[in-house]
């Protein structure tokens, strides 16, 4: 091999102290380890006015930091918190908040900064080799190791007390059951819980825009409109769960557009009400399509199409919407003909 | 001993030592420091930028506990509904929880609570970031071998925790946003047969939503789980002490030694001031970019949602499955599985106990006992690397099925498309990626032998006397011969002769027959370039120059 034309940059110092080496590996062996090049000074180690430069620069940093926390203290004392300015490409936003979070973070920045510049430019960078050993233990401590479980475990006679050995096992296993069963009080049986909701026959349908109850005629053939049983009252505690599978979801189609019998059946002029529960996983379903009468859920989704019956047509949901059966009573009021025939929202291994 | 030994011998000589060396003295008596600090204090670490991904985690690790404790002098874990009559306007009146109630305080009324907030939260999206990557530096170099499985499991629990923690620490606030998440998991948790239902009545205190779960998933996530990922954090750099860092191969560097710097002075300063950088980035972040402005999203109501309901992103792998799987249900004798949402629950798991399990894998498949501190490079590891690059990119698909709506709308694309992108993307990208990277992997190899043998490219074309034109090559140095040739070839495994020397057939297990078969894989003619030897080395440098 002919060592002698390799350039200068793919060699820096090695050529000195490496040459030797090289020349003999290369009889036997050109892959063989050099060893660790030889240190290559830095400026800052030759140069002393080059050091000087590298310690007013660190020093430089940790006054920075210094006065940005005095910056910091004057913001936090300063500023009010409500105080909202314009800064170009950020938008309008809290002035206390920029004004902390900058000077933290020029303070903290610059500590680091001047750390590392300290240790890159002035600290030695001579390479070191640690000599590692084997994990493993040797045979004899491995050997002393055995022996002495041997002996403890033979004086602790645990395995020709049978009886107790077992009975110990048989308390240790049995003991945690305690624990077990204080968990118990995290929450009921689910019971029917999941079945039910705040629906029942001559439930008004209150629109959640208006707080009214709603005609007919104040439904629009392709709006959308949410409602609630009357009996619900947002300020009752309770109110989220039962508004968590009530939830109602009111559109009105032409009656000839609806493809679903039942459906058919179960509407008031071409009105249905369906659970705006997702069967899928349980986010309200939000978005609907008025030319077609798709609904769709905006966290995964999952596509129904109102017009037949909220069948799945697209997405991970498994199962239609549930329907509300509706009508009108005597004053002419949107009312419900039951709960739901069946659980609203996600399945579940009991819903059957 | 020779400490004791000393002060007994001359009293005196203790009174006059320096007031530090005295409260050393003082120490050591009690905890042994100086026997701690002889193997630690001028310990080597290796240099090489990938190490500082770990060190990243570590520090924002430190900055959530830090600025999370600032945090619950403030926030209220509780459910109960009140009136908002606070500063922002336009919530006034509205219900909402305490929990809310008292996040919007701190974000408008503590001073530097919001600051605090968004450096707590931009941290623990640093700090899984990290963790990913960190982890997929330790799996492509190989440092998960021999003997570091353990703590290989230990970062990768770190990593699960972590999505957790991460998951019940933004679901606090119960914003409308983060509330839609945990609709979501319970709606998830009832898919599981059996018991689902159960585990659901049992986590919310009865029906969704309840009035329990923030505190609950408090005292989770400012208790239980970063308890948890403190001891194995700690666990964690135990091992990477004992067993000292791993260092890439290099001249003087060997599977005996680390070559490096010590640890006093040069990488107190350097890791000590690297915590000061992250920490400080992440605020200079946290002052200029608003994170999860809860405010905007409003209090949460189970019958209310936005578009572009997004977990944070390291829930996105999980929720693109969720997206991307068909609706299957199965109903039987009055019950229903919900394979559409518990298939992707369990995938969930299984995607990731695939990595954790990964080492345990290689290592049986090479039967290798020893020791390895010297990194691989990625491509001298040319099936692991690409096993790695097609994990990855499943994980990606998964993350591209969670923003399946985002990315509709940003680019203008149907959403069902892009759905069914990610169903055929599951099966078919990571077949893609393995068998892609592969080739890039022996390509590289190639090159390197190439390199070895005939020197460097340089890229001067020279005219010979005939007429020929050549391009020079330059040999290289021999640390860069070395550096090249220094790795290690596994010969794959051999199932031996089918019949022992008496024509006896040989018992062979299916799981060796399998074994084998993976080693092949792995190691065979088709999985890596041989490396080149001296001989080919002296003959064609002896020979006839080198072009």
């Amino acid at each position: 091999m002919s060592s002698q034309d390799i350039p200068e940059e793919n060699l820096p110092a090695a050529q000195g102290q490496a040459h030797g080496a090289v020349d003999v590996a290369d009889e036997k062996n050109p892959f063989a380890d050099p060893g660790l090049p030889p240190h290559e000074h830095r400026i800052q180690d030759i140069d002393e006015r080059a050091a000087k430069r590298s310690e007013r620069t660190v020093a430089l940093l940790f006054t920075l930091s210094m006065l940005a926390t005095v910056g910091f203290i004057v913001a936090y004392l300063t500023i009010p918190v409500d105080k909202i300015v314009y800064v170009w490409t950020l938008g309008h936003i809290s002035a206390l908040n920029l004004a902390l979070g900058g000077t933290l973070g020029v303070a903290l920045f610059c500590i680091g900064a001047g750390a590392v510049h300290w240790a890159r430019t002035l600290m030695s960078d001579v390479e070191v080799a640690d000599e590692r050993h084997p994990i493993e233990a040797s045979p004899e401590v491995k050997a002393k190791v055995m022996a002495d479980f041997r002996a403890g475990a033979k004086e602790s006679q645990l395995g020709r007390r049978s009886l107790i050995r077992n009975t110990m096992f048989g308390a240790l296993a049995l003991v945690p059951l305690s624990g077990v069963f204080l968990l118990g009080g995290l929450g009921p049986a689910p019971g029917t819980k999941l079945r039910h909701t705040a629906w029942k026959k001559g439930e008004l349908l209150i629109n959640q825009n208006t707080n009214e109850p709603m005609r007919p005629s104040d439904i629009a053939v392709g709006s959308l409109t949410f409602a609630q049983p009357e009996g619900l009252d947002k300020h009752e505690h309770g109110y989220m769960n039962e508004i968590a599978k009530a939830a109602l979801m009111i559109v009105r189609l032409h009656p000839n557009d609806i493809k679903d019998k039942r459906e058919l059946e179960w509407s008031h002029e071409g009105i249905v009400a369906y659970s705006k529960i997702c069967t899928h996983v349980g986010c309200p379903i939000s978005l609907y399509e008025q030319q077609t009468h798709h609904v769709l859920c905006p966290c995964h989704q999952s596509t129904f199409d109102l017009s037949d019956g909220a069948r799945v047509i697209f997405g991970p949901a498994g199962h239609a919407l549930p329907q509300l059966r509706i009508g009108v009573n005597d004053e002419g009021y949107l009312e419900a003909l039951g709960d739901f025939e069946e659980p609203v929202g996600p399945a579940f291994w009991e819903r059957g | 001993m020779s400490t004791t030994n000393t002060t007994a011998a001359d009293p005196r000589s203790r009174g006059k030592a320096p007031a530090g060396e005295r409260v050393a003295d003082w120490a050591d008596g009690r905890l042994g420091i100086y026997s701690l600090a002889k193997a630690n204090m001028r310990k080597i670490f290796p240099d090489h930028w990938s190490f500082m991904l770990g060190e990243i985690c570590m520090y924002s690790f430190i900055i959530i506990i830090l600025t999370g404790v600032y945090l619950t002098l403030f926030f209220h874990p509780s459910m109960n509904e009140v009136e908002y009559h606070g500063v922002y306007e336009p919530l006034q009146g509205q219900l909402m929880s305490e929990a809310f109630k008292s996040t919007l305080d701190i974000s408008f009324e503590v001073r530097g609570g919001l600051l605090i907030r968004q450096i707590h939260h931009w941290a623990a999206l640093i700090f899984l970031a990290g963790m990913f990557v960190h982890m997929m530096r330790v799996f492509f170099t190989g440092a998960f071998r021999k003997p570091r499985e353990i703590n290989w499991l230990f970062g990768f629990l770190l990593f699960a925790l972590g999505m957790f923690t991460g998951f019940t620490g933004y679901s606090l606030p119960d914003d409308l946003l983060s509330g839609t998440g945990v609709r979501f998991t319970q709606g998830a948790i009832l898919s599981v047969p059996i018991v689902g239902t159960y585990i659901s009545m049992f986590l919310f205190g009865g029906e969704f939503p309840g009035d329990d779960f923030v505190a609950r998933f408090y005292s989770i996530h400012i208790l239980l789980l970063p308890g948890i990922m403190l001891g194995l954090m700690v666990a964690h750099l135990i091992l990477v002490f004992y067993h000292k860092h791993t260092q890439y191969a290099g001249p003087g560097k060997t599977n005996n030694n680390v070559v490096g710097m010590p640890l006093l002075p040069v990488y107190m300063a350097k890791a000590g001031g690297f915590f000061f950088l992250v920490f400080g980035v992440i605020a200079a972040i946290a002052a200029i970019a608003t994170i999860n402005p809860i405010w905007a999203l409003g209090p949460y109501r189970p019958d209310q949602v936005s578009t572009n309901a997004q977990p944070d992103w390291y829930m996105g792998f999980a929720e693109g499955l969720v997206r991307a799987m068909p609706g299957w249900e199965i109903n039987f004798w009055g019950h229903t599985l919900v394979l559409g949402v518990f298939i992707p629950l369990v995938l969930f798991g299984l995607v990731l106990a695939i990595i954790a399990l990964y080492p345990f894998i290689e290592s049986w498949i090479t039967g290798d006992k020893r020791e390895h501190h010297i990194l691989d490079r990625p491509r001298n590891a040319p099936t692991r690397t690409a096993f790695g690059v097609a994990w990855v990119s499943w994980y990606m698909v998964g993350l591209i099925g969670g923003g399946n709506d985002l990315i509709a709308t940003h680019f203008h694309m149907s959403i069902n498309a892009v759905t069914w992108f990610v169903r055929i993307g599951f099966f078919a990208v990571p077949v893609v990626a393995f068998v892609i990277t592969k080739r890039i992997c022996l390509g590289l190899q190639r090159r390197d032998r190439e390199k070895v043998l005939h020197g460097r490219e340089t890229g001067i074309i020279k005219r010979l006397p005939h007429g020929e034109f050549i391009e020079v090559h330059e040999p290289l140095s021999q640390e860069q011969l070395y550096t090249l040739t220094a790795h290690e070839q596994y010969r794959p495994a051999e199932i031996g002769p089918a019949t022992d020397e008496n024509g006896v057939e040989r018992k062979v297990s299916p799981v060796e027959k399998l074994r084998v078969k993976l080693s092949k894989r792995y190691y065979g003619e088709d999985s890596q370039i041989a490396k080149p030897t001296v001989e080919e080395y002296k003959e064609i440098t002896s020979g006839h120059g080198h072009h």
